[in-house]
Parts: structure tokens; sequence; C-alpha cells
């Protein structure tokens, strides 16, 4: 079955690549979606029934924390293809394509280019999420930087191609420091205990070294090195300021279902890697290290997030800004530990079924106004009445009003911050997701509210696959925060116990 | 045998002053070939016993880094119509003494660390970091996106380099999958080259300024 996982999307990519049939491949990325997702779910039953699946060897056997990342994308996956087939639809009966910054015409990539893209970048992540062995980790993460490389870049103008060479460059530089933490975790856990015969299964031989070593070995500063490399590295991919650099341009310029595939997927694949260090740290007794500098990063990341989104005219930029200030809260949330690290991994859920919505929102926004500034968008709720609800709704859950699952997330995180006695973290923390609520408010309200546009059609028909996906998102994460099932907060938990939960 | 070993680190260590300081980009990728066969050289000595796996990475590195790269870059270059230096941020004298100064912090740093015996040879940390940094400086030192790409590799040697003691034979084929994987990261970052130099009829990143707050 895991195998099927990994190679399904696979084969389907070649198979896009081979037939030149729009129907044939809009339809197979949609089965491969289907498909993965009801494989995702039987993973995710059988991690957490207890059973530990495993394929190739064991290169392919998930835990709860990477089952659970994996059931997310190949969620997000579903959604984001539904929204292709109809995007793809409008993009090849468009009669003329001008660049809204510098109003040049412009052409699209290969629509089979791009499908085959997105089924590889699925395969690259499911690896990313299912292998115990931190060098197939890397190499997993590294083919979704390549893989989404030509996704980001579908338009083929001056912006779009700046981004993806910032996103090239910086994650695939970052990326490199991450393969140097993995060294580094080998050179401390070189000669300690019985050397196993090399197994696939490179999380629990590191985890069995990291318990044997005495405390002040000499070992520990190579450990915190290799950690410092790996928060580095795979931080640079997940967005965490200082390094965030590449992900308001790559977010704004890409196509919006590939937006919403990297916030909300990609982004925890990073996190992973991160915490797969944490994991190690925490078991050989230098937990406190990691979570230190965990929280250090979460919360610099939500003051530059905040500092950015205040006085932000383009809507995609902001919520590019919006999903650095959530990577800091999950940071934060795993840093602090005990009842926080339950609310992150709530929060990762919440994060990604939101974040995805708006972005899918945001892209039927620009295809019917072909603008990026939250200035020249007006009257929304006139021109498309249902967009203009979830954009609202969207919003409501981003910033983490009650009823929706990023409250009751959020809230977790600072029960858990109070429980740890770091009043000042919660003081910081309260205060960033304050400035962020207004700052998002003035420009979404703005966006909906007012007269529309005299040269706009008032009642144009919005179809079906540029709602459906978004509505289907952020209905789940209204009930997230309606009410958790027995079986999700199980899972949750299980997850929270390997990172110190 | 170690001490061609060292002599190949110190020819290492050269190689990297001298790609911090070219200016032609030709010279940077010739240079580049030569490190793509030091390295291969390189993990052909320490070897504890010759065993197949090792001589398949040998020769895969030095295929691909040695003979690949610099084929795959020169093809890039021929295709662009741009000046053929490298338009330094940061000048190629001062480059060449970051790169020292790097060499000398990896030095120091080596002299710090609590190594285990026996697993490092001599020379061979300080070489790698000092090739990571070089790299580093090219990424960030540059305005040509050709020799950003170049020092991304650059980089990637360096913790090809410090991986080099670890390697045991079942992580072979792990090491070549990682080979692999850097090979098509440099092929798509050329193909990204050819539509840069289409798009802004230049390789110059210092161009790209239309995405910011």
């Amino acid at each position: 079955m895991l195998e099927l996982l990994l190679f399904l999307p696979l084969c389907s990519a070649v198979a896009m690549l081979l037939f030149k049939n729009a129907t044939v491949y809009r339809g197979l990325l949609l089965l491969t979606a289907l498909l993965h997702l009801v494989l995702s779910a039987c993973t995710v039953q059988a991690v957490n029934a207890g059973h530990a699946p495993a394929a190739l060897g064991g290169l392919l056997a998930p835990d709860p924390l990477g089952a659970l990342f994996l059931i997310l994308a190949s969620l997000l996956n579903v959604a984001a293809s539904f929204y292709a087939i109809g995007y793809l639809r409008d993009e090849e009966n468009k009669q003329e394509r001008i660049d809204i910054q510098h109003g040049q015409p412009f052409t699209n990539a290969p629509e089979r280019r791009f499908t085959a893209c997105l089924c590889l970048f699925l395969s690259a992540m499911t690896l990313v999420t299912t292998t115990p062995h931190l060098g197939a980790l890397w190499v997993g993460i590294e083919i979704t930087t390549l893989s989404s490389a030509p996704l980001i870049y579908f338009h083929r103008h001056q912006a779009s191609l700046e981004a993806t060479w910032k996103y090239l460059m910086i994650c695939s530089v970052g990326i490199a420091l991450a393969l140097l933490g993995n060294i580094l975790l080998s050179v401390a856990f070189y000669g300690i205990g019985t050397d196993l015969p090399e197994s696939f299964d490179q999380m629990t031989a590191f985890l069995a070294k990291a318990a044997q070593l005495p405390e002040d070995s000499p070992h520990a500063p190579w450990l915190k090195a290799a950690f410092i490399f790996l928060l580095v590295g795979y931080g640079t991919k997940m967005g965490l300021a200082p390094l965030h650099n590449w992900l308001p341009d790559a977010h704004s310029q890409a196509p919006s279902l590939i937006s919403a595939m990297l916030s909300g997927a990609l982004l925890n694949c990073a996190f992973l890697g991160i915490l797969r260090g944490h994991q190690i740290l925490l078991a050989a007794r230098l937990g406190e290290f990691s979570s230190t500098l965990l929280v250090f990063f979460g919360l610099f990341s939500m003051i530059t997030a905040a500092v950015f989104i205040v006085g932000q005219g383009h809507y995609k930029r902001l919520l590019a800004y919006s999903s650095v200030e959530h990577m800091g809260i999950l940071a934060l949330g795993v840093g602090i530990g005990g009842l926080a690290v339950f609310g992150a991994l709530l929060h990762a859920v919440c994060h990604s079924l939101t974040k995805s919505m708006l972005f899918l929102l945001a892209g039927n926004i620009l295809t019917r106004y072909h603008t990026f500034s939250s200035y020249d968008v007006r009257g929304l709720r006139w021109t498309m009445p249902l967009t203009a609800a979830l954009w609202t709704a969207g919003f409501l859950g981003i910033v983490g009003s009650p009823p929706f699952g990023l409250f009751v997330s959020e809230f977790t995180i600072l029960k858990g911050i109070f429980a740890s006695g770091s009043f000042g973290v919660a003081a910081v923390y309260l205060l960033a997701l304050a400035v962020i609520f207004v700052g998002m408010s003035i420009p979404v309200l703005r966006m909906v509210q007012g007269t529309r546009p005299r040269d706009m059609p008032q009642t144009l028909p919005e179809s079906p696959f540029s709602v459906l996906p978004p509505l289907g998102l952020g209905l789940l994460a209204l009930c997230l925060g309606l009410y958790v099932p027995d079986w999700l907060s199980a899972f949750l938990a299980r997850g929270a116990m390997l990172i110190g939960g | 045998m170690s001490a061609l070993f060292q002599f190949l680190l110190i020819l290492l260590m050269l190689n990297n002053l001298a790609l911090a300081g070219v200016s032609r980009l030709r010279s940077l990728i010739r240079q580049v070939a030569v490190q793509g066969v030091l390295l291969a050289l390189l993990l052909m000595l320490p070897a504890r016993q010759f065993s197949f796996e090792h001589l398949l990475l040998a020769a895969a590195v030095l295929l691909i880094k040695g003979i690949g790269f610099p084929i795959l870059l020169s093809r890039t270059l021929k295709k662009l119509s741009d000046d053929p230096h490298v338009e330094p941020w940061l000048s190629c004298g001062l480059s060449v003494l970051a790169c020292m100064a790097g060499l000398a912090f990896s030095l120091w740093f080596e002299g710090r660390l609590p190594i285990q015996p026996g697993l490092f040879p001599s020379l061979l940390l300080p070489a790698a970091l000092m090739t990571l940094f070089c790299g580093l400086i090219l990424v960030v030192g540059r305005r040509k996106a050709l020799s950003q790409v170049i020092g991304y590799l650059i980089a990637e040697n360096g913790i090809f380099l410090l991986g080099i003691p670890l390697m045991t034979e079942e992580a072979v084929w792990f090491e070549l999958t990682i080979l692999l994987d850097v090979f098509v990261a440099v092929f798509v970052m050329g193909i990204a080259i050819n539509h840069i130099s289409k798009t802004f009829e230049s390789i110059d990143v210092g161009r790209f300024c239309s995405l910011r707050d």
C-alpha cells in the first residue's frame, strides 16, 4: 500500500507527459489525487491503530507525526486538483494574457508539464512524510523544491521568474545546510553503542543512541551544532524569519492553487525535518537547547510577520506573511512543550486548511479583478458573493476568531505557555496576534465592502470548481473549531508524545 | 598514502582561493571541474579497503562533478550573449581575503571541537568548511546567476567532503542518490538561467527588483 502511495503520483506524472489529450491528464490529476487520499487515509488508520506499516525494506515507515502531515498534504492536493481543472480550463480559453506588474504579454508553460510537476511534488512530499531515514527526508525535500519551481513559473513573465530564481537558490542553499546537519548527526553518534547493520530506520537507531549518551558527553556540542544546521536549513524552507525572504515572492507569483499547496503542505513538510532533529535532541536530554531556539525563532517570525502585515497592500503577500506568522506559532508551540505541542499539531492542521482556502479564494479574486492591490479590489460582495462570504469567513478563521479551529489551537498553545510559566512569551504572542488581527482585518474588509467598479458586470456566475474546494476546506476548519473527534485528538496526542508533548 | 591525501587537501584549499579570485565565468567553470576531480581522488584514498561501492561512487563523482557539471555549465554559458565576467558585489580580492578568513576560522574551530580520534584525517574538516564558506561567498557575492549556481555547487562539495570519512558501504547508495539530486538541481537551475537570459536579456540578478514590500 505504501509503495503505491509513493509510486502512484510518480507513474501518473510520467503518463501525463506521454499523453497529449487535455481531458486525459486533467482527469488523471484528479483521479490520482483521490486515490492518494484514500491510500493516505488507510495509512493513517493503520498507524492510528498501532500497526507499523512499512514498505521498500523500511524506507517507508510512517509514524503518527509523518502520517499527520501526509494526510494533510493529500487532502489539500485533492482540493487543489479539483480547483486546477477549472483553473486550467479558464487559462486555456483566455485570449490574451497580460502581466499585471509590467503590463506585457506572456505565455503559460505547457499545461501537462504543470500537472506532471504537481504529481511529482505530491510524490516527493509522500516520501518526506513517510520515511524514517533522515537522508531520504533530505532528498525528498530537495525534490519538492525542484518539482515546485516549474509550478511557480507557470506564468512565464519577469516577476514570476524572479520569484522562481529566488526560491530555487535560497531553498537549495538552505537545504544544503540541512544536509550538513545530517552529517553532523552522524558525527555525533560515531562510535556510540553497538553498530547495528545499516538500516533505513535511522530515527529509531539515532533515538536509541541518543538515549545512551551520558550527561555532559563530548558528543553534545556536535548534536547541538547538528540541530542548528537542521533548523537553519529546513527553517529556510519552512519560512521562519529571518530566513523567509523567498516566501512572500514565491507565494505571490505562483498560481493560487500552487500557493495553497506550498503554504498548506510544503511548509509542514519542512517543519517535519526540524521536528526530527528536535526529537533526537529530546532523547539526548538536550531538549532545553532546541526548545529555546524554537521559541526564539517562533516569536521572531511572529513579530516579523506582524510588522510586514500592517499596511500590506498586496493581498497575496498578506497571506504569505500570515504563513510566516503561523509557522512561527508552530515552532513556538513545539518549543514550549507540554500541552502546547498538542496545540501546535492541531494548529498545523487548521492552518493548512484555512490558509489553502484563502489562497484559492485569492485566485478567484485575482482572476476577476486582475490586480494584486487590495486598494483596487472593491465591492467583492456584489461582484462575487460566494467568494466574498468565504473570504470573510476565511479571514475570521485565519486570525483565530471563534468558532474556527485556529481559535482552539491558538488558545491551547496559550494555555501551554501559561502552564510553562513563561509570561513574557505569552505577552509577545498575544501582542503579535492582536496586531496581525487588526492588520489583516483592514484590507480584507475593505475588499469585501464598498461599491463595485463601474466597468465590472455585477453577476458573472462563479464556477463550482472555484468555490467548492475552498468551501470544503473552510467547513473542515469550522468543524475542527466546534468539535475535534476523539480519534483525531488521540492521533494528535500520539504525534505530540514523540516531540515532548 | 596519508601524505598524498594531505597534499590533495592543500590543493583543494588553493583551488578554493582560485575560485574566489577569478573574474571570468569560463575560468570559474574550469576551476569547478578541477575541484570535482580532486574530490573524486580524495574519495579513493581514505577507504579502509577498496570496495566496489567506493569505486563506483568515485567514478560517479568524477563523471558528474568533474565532467558533467562543467559541460552543463559551459553549454549554458555558450547560449548566453552576456559579458563573460562575474561582476562581483564583493570584489575578487576581498572574496579571496574572506575565503582565507574562513580557513583561519575553520582551523581555530577544529582545535576547539571534541573530535572522535580516528574519525577525521587532519586538515579534512578545515578544508571542508573552507569549501563551504567559499561556496557561500560566491552565492552572495556575485551578480551573475551562473556564478550563484557554481557557488551552490561548491558549498555542496564542501558538505560532501565532510561526509567522506563517514561513508559506509551501505551508505554509498545514498550518496549516489544525493549526487543525482544535485545534478537535477543544477539542470533545473540551468533551464532557469536560459529563461532569465531570454526574459531579462542578461543573467545579472541585480536586475531582479520587481518583487519587494
